[in-house]
């Protein structure tokens, strides 16, 4: 099916700027003339709830969404949406994380370590890339650039460049934030690069 | 062509301009929109567009402004065509001269509507055509071929897409060049005065129409009929991505029927293709409405073809189709092998149920109302808006919730059913002018006894932060007179009263005097929408040698900034707007504003 196609599956949080980051991948795939399209299951994310955004580059793919188990790369913006989203997983797909838990309202605490060690655990991940969201903010100053961070270090599997990044970034962030985009997609890209393309299933 | 990436909804906004529309109107609907904002944001020039009161409004306004040969969009969601349902019957007798295709977006699952209503349907009922487009990219073109159509035979066309192509982006090739048409001005005609005899002589002429236009829908390009094998699949919409798809990941083949026009059915067209087959698996949304098509015309034709889908357990009968469904459906249909991907065994993950947002001020009017009618027989009537979420716990104020503007008259029903229970009817300010006034009106003059109660945001919240008559500014950006809602309640003759819900004292003070009185009354909740409208203070701390752990703020609230940890409440500081509805409640005065904020004392 999209054998000549990349699917990437991105599952954060309302207010994470997962929408931002799919926009940023199609437009760097669109730039080098590549079909992209993207979908978002939004809901009433806007308060507090998932949000995933499928992106599909490559002519194969019709349906705006990802079907289960077709997805090459899922970028999780916290630890247990990206375990929520593993079933859109190819069987030996990458996943790049943040280490950093988003609490629900309401008090349903969760321990982030405990769903980073069920997805050390799982048997279908050729590589997992954990990305430390305390060393995006000494970085970058915040948090706020984690999603450009999790581009970045996923960007080895999905042959980005930074030079495309800042070109695709361009456009979409205020100039006053390119500073701290541009060091979260390193401190992103430092943390993807201590695995081999072969892990990252390149 | 230059080539956009482009959201299903502004590929149809972009086709709508390139077609020569020079009015568009609408109400604001998920999944629908992004149509009208994607029209007002690139203000192509000479294009005049709105939010209306509600669709009804916008509906007319189109069909006047094309009886005046303007060439006119109509947007809304699917449950919007119910309430444009009234003239949109009537307009499809009377007819149109300058193009006009109102697009309504229906939304399988539902994701975010109250019913699975189909618009293909709606579209036989009222004798419509019906365009169905199944990606962005064919949208941005089938949208030009809806005005064709229209102005061509001088009818409105409907035009459905559903949620999963409106809030799609895909790749789309945008024309620079845009029809230029000029309204050819109204003409004063008997044709414009719809009379018993008129409509009469119209059905007739409908439904010869209707069955030219199937004939001649039979040979549009992008109804079509492709592929290869004895055993046929008939699609619709999205669908025809989903199949194409479902047949690559099976490495299978069979004959597709790709339905655009639901409504006129292409029947030449599908006879063809049904004479070619041995059976049909109808893949389609909502209601079967292409199974039910195939089913007649075999029928009538007497064709001895199969005809499966959801009448024959098939497909399922509810809610949104999918690749996966489609694949595993697929391959049991065609007889091809095919193992389902394996679902991961997930450890206990975290629930994230919508709620109202931290500082958010219906919290704090629900919470007012509460606390004043503690312990007394009420029946708290809700609306659709942002505010429908106060029916979760912990405030639990939300008891009824129809359709838009439903819950001032349904509280007036339980007040006359139940004399003795005191019925409250909770509304947006802009759920208020789309279709709230007339239920204010009706309890005046029937002297139902009910406590209204407007939630004054000062936007429309929900959909994302559209402008309403009650702000002072339009869609195109300009200033407007901001209608009063106290003024308009006040003229109806109900005395109201206006509190910032913010201020819990007042607020619940009000609620009880409101609560003691009868007749038909109002309070009226205003304070901006903390999200997209209001200016967040800062954030609260709680003075943990204070709090003793009681927890209150938390049980009560429901505040998504607040939590209990270590047997003390905290307040998240990346979240806390300071609204200070916490700091009223708690008993041991351990939640403060910083000292730095101001002068005054803590709230």
């Amino acid at each position: 099916m999209s054998a000549s196609g990349t699917n990437i599956l991105l599952a954060g949080v309302g207010g994470q700027g997962v929408v931002l980051a799919s926009k940023i991948l199609a437009r760097c795939a669109a730039a080098r003339g590549e079909q992209a399209r993207t979908s978002e299951t939004i809901g009433m994310a806007q308060r507090g709830g998932s949000v995933t955004s499928h992106v599909r580059l490559g002519e194969c793919a019709r349906a705006p969404l990802i079907p289960r188990g077709g997805a090459d790369v899922i970028i999780g913006f916290e630890p247990a949406e990206t375990a929520r989203s593993l079933g859109f997983l190819k069987p030996g797909g990458a996943v790049i994380v943040s280490d950093r838990g988003v609490y629900p309202s309401g008090g349903d605490e969760y321990d982030p370590e405990e769903i980073l060690g069920f997805l050390r655990a799982y048997g279908g991940i050729s590589a997992l890339v954990v990305v430390s969201a305390d060393a995006v903010r000494r970085a970058a100053g915040s948090y706020k650039p984690l999603n450009v961070a999790l581009l970045g270090a996923a960007a080895g599997r999905l042959g980005i460049s930074e030079e495309e990044a800042v070109a695709a970034l361009r456009g979409i962030v205020s100039s006053r934030l390119a500073e701290a985009n541009l060091e979260a997609w390193r401190a992103g890209a430092a943390a993807g690069e201590k695995y081999t393309r072969k892990e990252m299933g390149i | 062509m230059p080539m956009r990436l482009l959201m299903g909804n502004e590929a149809i906004a972009l086709g709508a301009v390139a077609a020569g529309i020079s009015i568009a109107a609408g109400y604001p609907g998920t999944p629908s929109t992004e149509v009208l904002e994607t029209i007002a944001r690139e203000r192509p020039d000479g294009v005049y567009v709105e939010w209306s009161v509600n669709e009804k409004a916008a509906l007319e306004l189109c069909a006047g402004a094309s009886y005046s040969g303007a060439r006119t969009l109509v947007t809304m969601k699917q449950v919007g065509l119910n309430v444009a349902s009234d003239p949109i019957m009537s307009l499809a007798y009377i007819g149109v001269k300058g193009g006009m295709v109102v697009l309504v977006a229906d939304d399988p699952g539902p994701i975010s509507s109250q019913t699975e209503q189909d618009t293909r349907a709606f579209a036989r009922y009222s004798k419509l055509p019906v365009f169905d487009p199944s990606s962005p990219e064919e949208a941005y073109a089938m949208i030009g071929d809806a005005f064709a159509l229209s102005e061509r035979y001088g009818t409105p066309v409907l035009f459905r897409p559903t949620t999963r192509l409106c809030h799609a982006t895909a790749p789309v090739e945008v024309s620079d060049r845009r029809e230029r048409t000029t309204a050819a001005g109204f003409e004063k005609d008997p044709r414009w005065v719809i009379f018993p005899r008129l409509s009469n002589r119209a059905h007739a002429a409908i439904e010869a129409r209707n069955a030219k236009l199937s004939d001649e829908l039979s040979d549009y390009r992008l109804n079509a009929a492709e592929g290869r094998g004895e055993l046929g699949i008939a699609v619709s919409g999205i669908n025809y991505a989903y199949v194409t798809e479902a047949l690559g990941i099976l490495g299978a083949s069979a004959r597709v029927l790709k339905i655009a026009t639901p409504f006129p059915f292409p029947y030449r067209l599908a006879e063809g293709f049904l004479r070619g087959v041995s059976s049909v698996l109808a893949v389609e949304e909502l209601d079967p409405v292409i199974e039910r098509e195939l089913v007649y015309l075999c029928g009538r034709r007497e064709l001895g073809v199969r005809i499966l889908g959801k009448e024959t357990g098939d497909m399922p009968p509810a809610g949104e189709n999918t690749v996966e469904n489609i694949t595993a459906r697929l391959a049991e249909y065609l007889g091809v092998p095919y193992t389902a991907p394996v679902e991961p065994i997930l450890p206990r993950l975290p629930a994230r149920p919508p709620t109202l947002c931290a500082g958010c001020p219906h919290r704090a009017s629900f919470y007012a109302v509460k606390r004043a009618m503690r312990g007394k027989k009420t029946v708290f009537c809700g609306d659709i808006g942002c505010y429908t979420l106060g029916n979760a716990l912990p405030l639990d104020m939300v008891d009824t919730c129809l359709c838009m503007g439903a819950g001032i008259m349904t509280a007036q029903g339980i007040f006359r059913a139940e004399p003795d229970r005191t019925a409250f009817a909770f509304v947006g300010d802009s759920t208020f002018f789309a279709s709230g006034i007339t239920g204010a009106v009706n309890a005046v003059y029937n002297k139902n006894d009910i406590v209204l109660v407007v939630l004054d945001n000062g936007v429309t919240a929900m959909t994302g932060g559209q402008t309403h008559p009650g702000i002072g500014e339009t869609l195109m950006g300009g200033t407007a007179p901001a209608l009063s809602i106290p003024n308009i309640l006040e003229a109806l003759g109900m005395k109201t009263r206006v509190v910032n819900p913010l201020d819990l004292r007042a607020a619940e003070a009000a609620a009880r005097e409101a609560a003691g009185e009868t007749g038909a009354r109002a309070i009226v909740f205003k304070s901006p929408c903390v999200n997209l409208r209001g200016a967040k203070s800062a954030a609260l701390s709680v003075d943990g040698g204070k709090c003793y752990g009681c927890g209150l703020c938390v049980s009560e609230l429901g505040c998504p900034a607040l939590k209990m940890s270590g047997g003390k409440a905290s307040a998240d500081a990346g979240m806390c707007s300071g609204c200070g509805l916490c700091a009223a409640v708690c008993a041991a005065g351990a939640i403060t504003r910083p000292a730095a904020a101001s002068g005054e004392d803590a709230v």
